[in-house]
């Protein structure tokens, strides 16, 4: 990654990737759209995040519980409020034809990152008893987005005209299980075709920093872009039902009593955030930070400010 | 085996309301082997259905008969004679074994009295797991022999999703990851080396419709 002027050399141009490769510590945000037909909530934490961030994720089908179309708020995003999204794509609900159809007008209308996820399992949704689709899984819907942006092929190998040409995210979940295989992992997706990577969100920094040991002994930070995943927890009660409660997920005893012993915990969670962000900067190899202020959008904006994080990078 | 299990007795009475007389069919086949649809299962099943019936003053004649296989027309045959006499038919074969019966005996109604629920093994007593999902392309030799398309909740191929944890699957507690076996599988066979291949989308083999098998070899001796 470094050494080269990458900015000459980019393979979907996106705001996110420029920042990226020009060596910027990027910050991103993120925004679940509702579970309603409107965009009220969409704009107003838009708005918010305006000039704070370099990109605004979607996700789609959060949890799989039904919401409003990823791409449907990455547009809104991109019309509305001349922002940039980052498109999060689900392996669960579509197949790989839907997939690369919902592509294809993601990219004509101007969507230029996608982030590739296995999506959570339709037991935790509001439709349990619906099928899954998992025609293919992140790796392969990596794969699938780098043939059609460097060979301009679909999947069955036939020509596509007008390619398109995304800077391809994925996911890396350095708290779930078996952990060795988390960096083996890791190097697949970037084989496949990842340039960035989003972090499952960091609620144990020491697992963090042990895990990107293991990255820099396989050289993996040099050969993609990696954003650590932060998220910040306004209540104890949720950071220990985290703890507990949640699959693939880790909190480090830490992390809950800070928030515990706080007065405060609201503030406690953006100072935590904040000291997180810094720690990230001091890792070698984590090129920049996406903040998952999840059901607490609206605190974004304070978080980056205060974490000294602007002005962003403009081009 | 085809894994099946008796569906409840309110169903099955529901199914046969309107009928008189009719015959309950067993399989001596996987049926018989996880208790859902042998020679005993189908005793039971004739003497709940005629207690019921006769506890509501509607008695009902139940004949009971079970075959080798009720996947094999050969077998089939044998049930002319009681189908000759029944109104309707209950079968405790797999879901196969239903449609066949049925199939064979094209004026009398069947139906099942049983879920055909998996492809699977009986693992513990009372107990039996999921294994194979039937997908027409196995790849058992890249994943220690554990399958991915079974034993993973997503069916993923290229390994363990964000969810496992403590060697679970994000589903339940109760659910082990099957990426979690096959880790530790690779691990005990010094084959981890396996897990870095990068496995293409799958071809899910349906682009003909119902799958069929059509062996040359021996068509070709008829
Ligand atoms: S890969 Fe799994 S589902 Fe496919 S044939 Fe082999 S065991 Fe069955
Ligand atoms: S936790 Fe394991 S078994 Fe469950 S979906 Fe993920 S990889 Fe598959």
């Amino acid at each position: 990654m470094k050494g080269e002027n990458k900015l000459n050399n980019l393979k979907a141009g996106s705001n996110l990737e420029k920042v990226l490769a020009s060596g910027h510590f990027a910050c991103t945000g993120e925004i679940g759209p509702p579970k309603s037909a409107d965009f009220h909530h969409i704009d107003m934490y838009a708005e918010g995040m305006k000039g704070k961030v370099d990109a605004v994720n979607f996700t789609d089908n959060q949890t799989a519980i039904v919401r409003l179309a990823s791409w449907g708020a990455a547009l809104r995003l991109l019309y509305k409020h001349g922002m940039e999204p980052t498109l999060q794509v689900v392996c669960r609900d579509r197949n790989r034809l839907a997939i690369q159809s919902d592509l294809l007008a993601a990219y004509a209308h101007g969507i230029r990152n996608v982030l590739c996820l296995s999506g959570d399992h339709q037991a935790f949704g509001n439709h349990p008893g619906c099928k899954g689709v998992y025609d293919v899984d992140s790796i392969q819907l990596i794969s699938i987005l780098r043939k059609l942006r460097d060979e301009g092929r679909f999947e069955c190998g036939e020509e596509c005209k007008v390619a398109p040409k995304f800077f391809i995210g994925c996911a890396v979940n350095p708290f779930a299980d078996p952990f060795e295989f988390r960096v083996i992992r890791m190097e697949k997706k970037i084989r496949a075709g990842a340039d960035f990577v989003q972090t499952q969100c960091i609620l144990d920094m020491e697992r963090f920093e042990k895990f990107m040991d293991l990255v820099r002994k396989e050289g993996l930070h040099e050969r993609v872009y990696i954003c650590a995943g932060l998220m910040p927890v306004k209540s104890p009660r949720m950071a220990r039902y985290m703890q507990t409660g949640v699959p693939g997920m880790l909190v480090s005893e830490e992390f809950c009593q800070r928030l515990e012993k706080a007065e405060n915990p609201k503030e406690e969670a953006v100072n935590i955030t904040i000291d997180y962000i810094k720690r990230c900067q001091k890792i070698e190899g984590v090129h920049g930070v996406h903040i998952m202020a999840v059901a607490w959008e609206e605190i974004v904006p304070t978080i980056v400010e205060k974490a000294g994080l602007l002005p962003r990078p403009t081009f | 085996m085809i894994v099946a299990e008796r569906k409840p007795i309110e169903k099955i009475l529901e199914m046969v309301a309107p009928y008189k007389k009719i015959l309950v069919a067993g399989c001596y086949g996987c049926v018989t082997v996880c208790l859902a649809g042998g020679e005993k299962e189908v005793g039971i099943l004739a003497s709940q259905i005629r207690m019921a019936r006769s506890k509501e003053d509607n008695p009902i004649e139940v004949l009971e008969q079970t075959v080798e296989r009720q996947c094999d027309a050969e077998y089939l045959e044998k049930f002319r004679d009681n189908i000759a006499q029944v109104e309707a038919v209950v079968s405790l074969a797999c879901g196969i074994g239903i449609q066949y019966l049925a199939e064979k005996y094209p004026k009398t109604p069947v139906f099942p009295g049983v879920n055909t629920l998996f492809l699977g093994a009986n693992i513990d007593v009372g107990k039996w797991e999921e294994r194979c999902m039937a997908c027409g392309d196995c790849v058992l030799d890249k994943t220690g022999g554990i399958c991915p398309i079974a034993r993973c909740s997503k069916h993923l191929l290229n390994g363990p999703c964000g969810g496992s944890q403590y060697g679970k699957c994000e589903v339940s507690k109760d659910v082990p990851c099957g990426w979690q076996l096959i880790y530790d599988r690779l691990k005990e066979l010094g084959q981890l080396d396996k897990l870095k291949e990068i496995i293409p989308p799958k071809n899910w083999l349906r682009a003909k419709g119902p799958r069929t098998l059509v062996r040359e070899d021996l068509t070709l001796e008829r």
